[in-house]
Formats: structure tokens, sequence, C-alpha cells
């Protein structure tokens, strides 16, 4: 356990929607309901879910992105929650972000070099022309591209490339947090091979902390330190990877591992398959929102939303069965 | 799904040569043909506006009582001559002058305001798009002749206050176009990208919604010269733009009105050049249209 | 035709685009055959040409001449007949396509139509090729929802696409499919936008499907866990030829082309390690079609690649050993790194 302040960190962190007409019935969605997660420093986060998690809205209001509906959120010791854009400004250096969709996240009309260069114009206005080109350079090359890259367009560049251009550009300012929100979900397989080493290899020479959030729990598994798995807006298991992988408490993170398709057929045991869909976030289940899919759902399950418990050594579970013996990923 | 799409999503993406956005959509527009005949059209006619009165023999002011109603091409006059002798080409030339520095001018002011108001519009979203927008669908509420001319009845008119009269009631499209390519774009993953740099609004504005929205402006531009020079000749047709002796298309159909019968010309050609102008410009706004189509841009 | 218990035969398949540097070839000759009850999976990255393939064998490829179809695909109907689907006429075509031949696609929302009730799209599939009324077909496109696990189909049946999950969606897209009993059902990427748990339901609904019906599955994707977990026997392709073929046992556990098993190690499974290592990649990038390689195309990125040897004409594809073909000259050398 680590001593240290925690880089960042989230208290009973609130993320609501509003959706519905100004004068018609207003619905809430509640994308993240009360999470608390404190991420250290030089550790590497996972965040697993499925679609309607909440993943990619926990991971963007950790960085700020929108103003969160309640809770706190707390970097590097200051409370950011209710800071304007202006006093987040000088912190925008020290966090970024990685995208999902290679094709969405660079400007289809700005060259690559400057792409790269624009956190540099933006936080550093003052520095010259000839370090800012000379800064792009060493990022191009650190990514694996070639210096005259910079002067092309995003367009022509391919899918695992283009993610290239995106670490570039995040990490040009050399920050110390690091979000990756689904970095290689759209890549080609072979591509999310070279992408994920490239990006812990920034990470070591960096010495980054990284929330990792991705519904591909192999690829997890690999980089990450600690596990946080969310189901409607909520962390229902959190715990270091071993014991996450050989020991889960939670139903959830059992269906999971089991639904991984395997190559290896040594590895492939029968199927657990969840009853049903995914409930509708407008309208989740009352007390354990997974009760509906669950197979060892009780009566009791009903009644309140179970709050996560320790069960020692950094792993928390939010399920009120203790008797359960799951099945590991392996 | 149609199979036009499912054929261009499955053929591989061919290795496109280093070329810049610009060039890409110049290729396209080269094979619009109706487009390219446009701009030719386009072209000569600014030519002839600008050379041409020079080439000319007759002054457009000239009058001289023994040649009137000449019809072309007597006397030297290619096109003929009005009631007062004067010679048509030479004042469809000059009128052309006016007519078409209305028509930019305009354009240009236009385009400024729209842009402005539209990127502001679909950056902000919430209620200043509201606000912003419904005034311009209220602006658009009028029709376009009848406020302007509601305007020219208040001011004096000369080819400034023209241009800002018609430049007030043009803004509206481009701010509609520009809002709508702005709001498609505010919430992509590299406008957050700016944003979590620490970009202010304006910056983000600025640097990373305009240029991606330029392809739509220039369209949007290029049909509104086309709508303010036929604004113009409305307005001056009606008499209460441009005022004799200096001539505009519209005003020279004016005063053609009542030699329709005897002296045809006076009217057929200030409404050729007002026909071939803003025929032009369509189509040069159509071909551009094609060419800076957003959807092959931002693969 | 070869056996008589073959459903699909598919002989020397090659597909061309019109671009504007001329004719660009997306599949290269490409055979392969599919027999009644059993699934054939095709797998490859982008711009492999599997998803073309698909298309083509479908004729839903843009017409001439911006696209040409050369080759054979033998389908034997219901009935017996033997008919070339690239060879026959559009009207003949659309006969056998949502009928005796049915498809599905990755994204249901943009297959499904979002202005109609997803029950009388079904409907509409049923109407299109069978005789009967239209109360008839909303009761078939009930019975269809119940089969493909859609819960409280009568309520669903008037429901918009919008309305239901991704899951359901795919399921309603795979009703459609079924609303014919085809013969052969040609899934591209299906289950590649949907959640893993999600994906895992209907990886098992298909199975099910199959057992019950006896159709054959086309199954396209670039996931091998998923190739694994539900075909008989697989297709690699790379740069639109096929690199290797066989029995999914045998390709998966001792791959005989140096891509496949690049592919294979580049897959994280869900083992774990105390520190983090770098995963096995395959260096460089898929090549440009229209610069392919003169040799084998995967050589400029090939571990096991001999100047002079790969480089300089494409390998053919040849049997290796019984049931497995593979498109490489140092098939021996790939089978024994094998780990």
């Amino acid at each position: 356990m680590s001593v240290a302040a925690p880089l960042a960190e989230v208290e009973h962190l609130r993320q609501w929607f509003s959706i519905g007409r100004l004068l018609g019935a207003r619905h809430t969605v509640r994308a993240v309901d009360d999470v608390s997660l404190s991420i250290a420093r030089g550790e590497v986060l996972g965040l697993v879910g499925e679609s309607g998690s909440g993943k990619s809205t926990l991971g963007r209001a950790v960085l700020r992105v929108t103003e969160p509906s309640g809770g706190r959120i707390v970097f590097d010791g200051q409370d950011v929650t209710r800071f304007s854009r202006r006093q987040l400004r000088p912190l925008r250096a020290r966090m970024q972000m990685i995208f999902q969709d290679p094709f969405a996240s660079l400007n289809p009309r700005m060259t690559v070099g400057q792409i790269i260069a624009a956190p540099l114009r933006i936080q550093r206005p003052g520095l010259k022309r000839a370090e800012v080109t000379e800064r792009v350079a060493d990022a191009l090359r650190t990514v694996g591209l070639a210096e005259s890259h910079a002067e092309r367009y995003p367009h022509e560049f391919s899918g695992g490339q283009r993610q290239r251009i995106g670490i570039a550009r995040a990490f040009i300012m050399e920050p110390a947090f690091l979000v990756a929100d689904e970095p290689v979900s759209a890549l080609d397989v072979s591509i999310q091979a070279q992408v994920i080493n490239l990006l812990m290899e920034i990470k070591q020479k960096l010495d980054l902390t990284i929330l990792f959030i991705s519904h591909d729990l192999a690829v997890v598994g690999r980089l990450c330190d600690r596990i946080a798995v969310m189901y409607l807006g909520r962390i229902v298991e959190i715990a270091d990877t071993r014991t996450l992988f050989c020991a889960p408490r939670h139903p959830y993170t059992e269906a999971l591992f089991s639904a991984v398709p395997q190559t290896d057929p040594a590895r492939r045991r029968e199927r657990i398959l969840l009853k049903g869909d995914l409930p509708s976030p407008l309208a989740p289940p009352s007390g354990c929102a997974f009760r509906t899919r669950c197979r060892y759902a009780l009566p009791a399950c009903a009644e309140a939303v179970p709050p996560l418990i320790d069960v020692g050594g950094g792993h928390w579970k939010a399920c009120i069965r203790d008797d359960l013996t799951l099945r590991s990923a392996v | 799904m149609s199979t036009a799409l499912i054929g261009a999503q499955a053929a591989p993406r061919t290795e496109a040569r280093p070329t810049t956005p610009r060039r890409r959509a110049w290729l396209r527009f080269k094979r619009h043909r109706l487009a390219m005949f446009g701009l030719a059209a386009i072209t000569v006619l600014v030519l002839a506006v600008i050379i041409g009165p020079s080439l000319i023999p007759f002054d457009q002011l000239h009058i001289e009582m023994r040649a009137r109603f000449q019809p072309p091409p007597i006397g030297g006059h290619w096109f003929g001559t009005d009631q007062l002798g004067r010679d048509l080409l030479v004042r469809l030339l000059m009128a052309g002058r006016i007519s078409l520095t209305i028509g930019f001018m305009a354009m240009l002011v236009s385009t400024v305001i729209g842009t402005t108001v539209g990127v502001a519009a679909g950056y902000y979203g919430g209620w200043v798009a509201s606000v912003l927008m419904r005034f311009v669908d209220a602006v658009l509420c009028f029709p376009s002749v009848f406020l302007l001319l509601a305007l020219a009845a208040f001011i004096k008119p000369n080819i400034a206050t023209i241009t800002l009269i018609i430049a007030a009631t043009s803004w509206m499209e481009v701010a509609r176009v520009v809002q709508s390519q702005v709001r498609a774009l505010r919430h992509r993953d590299f406008i957050l990208a700016a944003e979590m740099m620490g970009a202010s609004g304006p910056n983000v504005m600025l640097r990373e919604l305009l240029p991606n929205a330029i392809g739509p402006i220039i369209v949007a531009a290029t049909l509104t010269v086309a709508r303010a020079i036929l604004m113009e000749a409305y307005v001056s047709f009606l008499g209460y733009g441009i005022q004799p002796p200096m001539a505009s298309w519209g005003n020279m159909l004016n005063n053609a009105q009542q030699y329709l019968g005897s002296a045809p010309w006076l009217a057929i050609f200030p409404g050729l050049m007002i026909t071939l102008a803003v025929t032009s410009f369509n189509f040069i706004g159509d071909g551009l249209r094609d060419a800076v189509d957003a959807r092959i841009d931002l693969i | 035709m070869g056996p008589s218990d073959l459903i699909l035969d598919v002989r020397n398949l090659s597909v061309d685009f019109a671009t504007h540097g001329g004719m660009l070839r997306a599949v290269h000759d490409v055979s392969f055959t599919v027999a009644p009850g059993e699934t054939l999976a095709l797998v490859g990255e982008s711009g492999s040409g599997k998803s073309v393939t698909s298309l083509a064998l479908m004729r839903l490829t843009p017409r001439p001449p911006r696209a040409r179809l050369a080759g054979q695909a033998r389908f034997r109907t219901h009935a017996g007949e033997e008919l070339d689907l690239l060879a026959i006429p559009e009207p003949a075509m659309r006969a056998l396509r949502g009928n005796a031949i049915a498809m599905v696609f990755q994204e249901p929302m943009t297959s499904l139509n979002p202005v109609t009730r997803v029950g009388e799209q079904v409907a509409e599939a049923v109407l299109a090729h069978r005789a009967v009324g239209r109360r008839e077909a909303l009761q078939r496109a009930e019975a269809l929802f119940e089969r493909v696990g859609i819960p409280d189909a009568r309520r669903r049946l008037a429901a918009f696409p919008h309305q239901l999950s991704g899951g359901m969606r795919q399921r309603v897209m795979i009703a459609m499919a079924l609303s014919c009993d085809p013969a052969v059902l040609i899934a591209d990427e299906p289950t590649t936008a949907l959640d893993v748990t999600v994906q895992a339901q209907i990886l098992e609904l298909l199975k099910a499907l199959q057992r019950d019906t006896g159709m054959a599955i086309v199954f396209i994707t670039h996931n091998l866990g998923v190739v694994a977990e539900i075909a008989d026997r697989v297709m690699v392709m790379y740069a639109g030829r096929i690199v290797e073929r066989g029995a999914v046992a045998s390709v998966m556990r001792a791959p005989l082309m140096p891509y496949t098993q690049g592919l294979l190690r580049a897959v994280p499974n869900l083992a774990i390690a105390d520190r983090f290592e770098p995963l096995a990649s395959i260096p460089g990038t898929v090549p440009n079609p229209t610069a392919l390689p003169p040799g084998c195309s995967f050589e400029p990125r090939c571990p096991y690649s001999v100047p002079g040897l790969c480089d300089t004409c494409v390998p053919p594809l040849e049997q290796a050993v019984a049931g497995h073909d593979v498109r490489c000259v140092r098939w021996k050398a790939v089978a024994e790194c094998r780990t």
C-alpha cells in the first residue's frame, strides 16, 4: 500500500445527465453514480466495463471535462471539483487524454505537425518556432513515425498511425496523468499490440500514471496494476490484477471473464451466459443493478444498493453474498 | 443499404499522394463541367467590365440624340443605343462594374457577419444558440425584397448603402450553414482534445472549428454573390437602388420597360447579363459544394 | 460440382474495383467450399478482402464498370439445382437474397430502417419471398423473435430499432435472416460491435440455430477467439489472398503461416504476468493494395522470410498436411518454431 498521496482521487462522484424536453418529462441518466476511487502515482489502473457502465464518463469526469453533478475530484492534492476553465488551464498540461476513434481525434484540416504542436502553442505561447519544430520531431520519432510526416495530413495515415499521432500529442507536454479511453479498440489486432507496447514504453520513460479504460479484459490484464469493474455507473469490484483474475468476488466479473472467447482450446470451459440484456440506464433495477442478470441473485439483492465491502488486501466488492465460489479467469 | 455505399466502404483505400485538402477539392471541382463553364463566364465578365469600357470608342454618359434607338449592330454600336443615344454595351459594362462590386462587397460583409453568428451559435449551444438562431429565423421570415425596399426607403441610395442593406438581408443563410457544420463537429474528439489542452473558447472556434467550416462557407458565399446581384437588380429596377445617370443592370431594366415594344434590346441585354452572372455564380456554387464534400474530407 | 454434399463451392473468385489509377484487385483468386451444417470462418484484418468476398458472393458489390467479379460461386439450391451466383441475372439473385442465402451485418443500426417497426421489417422479409398474407407474416415474425430469444416477443414487434439495445437489434437481424429458412447464412462481423457478454449470447444463439436448422454459416471476423469458439473450418486472408486454410483445431494449435502465427501471438489471452512484458507484435503494417510487394504480400513483415525465395513471386496455396493448406514456402520452419 503506497503511503504517498494519490495523484488523482474521486469521492462519491456523480455525473448525472438530464434528458428530455423543456416542457415534457425529464429523465435522469446516472452515468456515474457514487464512485470513489484513488489512483496512486506511477500506477496503471484499469477501468473495465461494457456499454452503459459509465467508464468513459468517469474518465472524462476525472479530467474535469465536464463539471460533476456531485462529489469531489482531487488532483495532486488540489480540489478541482468546481474549478473554472481558467483555473484548470495550468493543470491541463499535466493531465492528458488519448481517444478511442483515431479518425475523429485529429483535426482533418491541420497537418500532423500542427496537431502535435497544439498543446505547446496553447500552454507555452512563448516558445520559439525552432524549438517547437524540434520537439515535434522528437515526439514523432518516439512514437515510431518519421519527421517528414509532420507536413502530412491525418487522412494520409492508417488508424494505427493516427493513434500514434494522438499519443505524441498527449505526451509532448510530459504530463503526469494520462487517461486512455479505449485507445486500441478501433485498431486491427496486429496493430493493437504495437500501440500497447508503445504506450507502456512511454509510461516507463515518463513515469506516467495511467487510467486505462477498456472493455477488453485480456489487454487490461496484461497492462494494469489494479482493475476496477464497472456496471451501470457503479464500481462493482476493484482489486489488484492478480487477485481479480485468480479470485474474483463479484458475479459480473466472473461472467465477464467467462464471456471472453479464447483461442487456446485448453482454456475453454463451459460459458456462463448472462440472462437478458443490460437494463436501460433510465430505469436501473432497484438495489443491486446487476441482480436482473445475475445467476446468484437473492430477493435481498433488490432491497438496497450494495456498498463496496473491503475483503482485504485492497480488494473491494459490491455484493451482499459472501458464500460464493466464483470461477477464476483461466 | 445502398450498394453504392457498401462498395465505397469495401473498396480498399488507395494511397493518396501527399495532397492538401485544397488540392483535392480543386481536382473535384475541375470535373464539374457546369461549374467550369460558370468560372469561365465570370472570368470573361470580370475582364470585360474592367478593360472593356476603355476599349470601346463610346462614353457611357455621352448623349447623342441623333443616334437614339439604334438597333444593334448599326452604327458601330454592337448592342445598340438607348433613348438618349448612349451606347448600350459600354453602359452595360459600366453597370456591370457596379453590380459585380456590390455583389462581392455584400458577400464579404454578410459572410463575415454570418460566420461569426454561426460559429458562436454552433460552439456555445444552449440558450445562446437558441437566441441567435431564432433571431436568424425571425429575419428570414421577412420576404427579403420587401425588407430591402423598406430599408432603402429610409436611406440615401448609393453603392455603399445598397451594399450594406443587401448584406443585412443575406447573412442568415451563411449563419445557418456555418452553425450546422460547427454543431456537427462541436463534440468530436479533436475538439475535446483542444479543450483538454486548455484552449480558450475563441481559440477553439478560430483555429479548430472554423477551418473545418471553410468549405460550406465558400459555397454559401458564392451563392450569396449570385443572390446579391439579383437583389441589387430588384432594388434598382424598382427605383430605390442605384440612381440614374449611374447605370446598373437593374435600373437599365427599369429604364427599358417603356420601350419593350419598340426597342426590346434595351431590356434583353441587361436581362441576359443578370442571368449570365447569377447563373454562373450558382454553377460555381454547385461545383464548390461537390468539391468540398465534407464526407470525403473527414475520412 | 464436386462432392454432392457441398452447398457452396467458390472457385477463383476475384474482385476488382475501379479507382483513379485503374482497376485495383481487392480479392485475388479465392477458392473455398462450404458444406451444409458447417461453419466456415473468414479471418483477416483491414484490407484483407474478407468483407469484399462476402459482398461479392451476394452480388452486393457495385456493378461494372465500378467493380468487376471473376470466377465462379456454385450454389446448390433446396431443389438440388446448381447456380453460379456470379453469373445468374439480377432478378434470380434477388430471389435468392434473403431467401436461400441470408446475410447479417455488423451494424444493426444502419441495416435496420430507423423509421419502421422491427416487426414490420421482419414481416417484409417474409413477404418478399413467400406468398402469404400480412397477418401470417407478422405471426411468423413473432415466432422468429421467440426463436432468437427476444423476450416479450409480441410487444417487441412494435418497437423501433432505436428502442432496442445492440444485442436485441442483432437478434432482430438474425430473425430477418432466418425468416425464409436459408441454406447459407453469411455473417459479416455480427458481434464486433457488441459487448462481450452479449457477444457470448449471440454466438450461442447462432450455434443453437445451426444445430436446429442445419444451415451453413460463413462467419467473417477479425477476432481469433470468436473463430475458435464458433467455427469448424477457418480461412485466413491477407492482402486479398487466402494464406491459410484448414480445420480450426489444426490452424489454431499449429499455424503454418507466419501471419497466422503472429496474429495468435499478438492477441493477449487471459493470462497475467507480474510485470508488463511487451506483447509479441507484428512489425510494419498491412501493405497498400496499390503497391503490393512483388513476392509474398506478407514478406516485408515476416520473421521467417528468405531473400530471393519469398520476395520473387507469390507462393501458391498448397496442402501442407491433410486438410490444412498454406500459402508459404517456409511452412515447415514455421511448424518447428511453435512453442
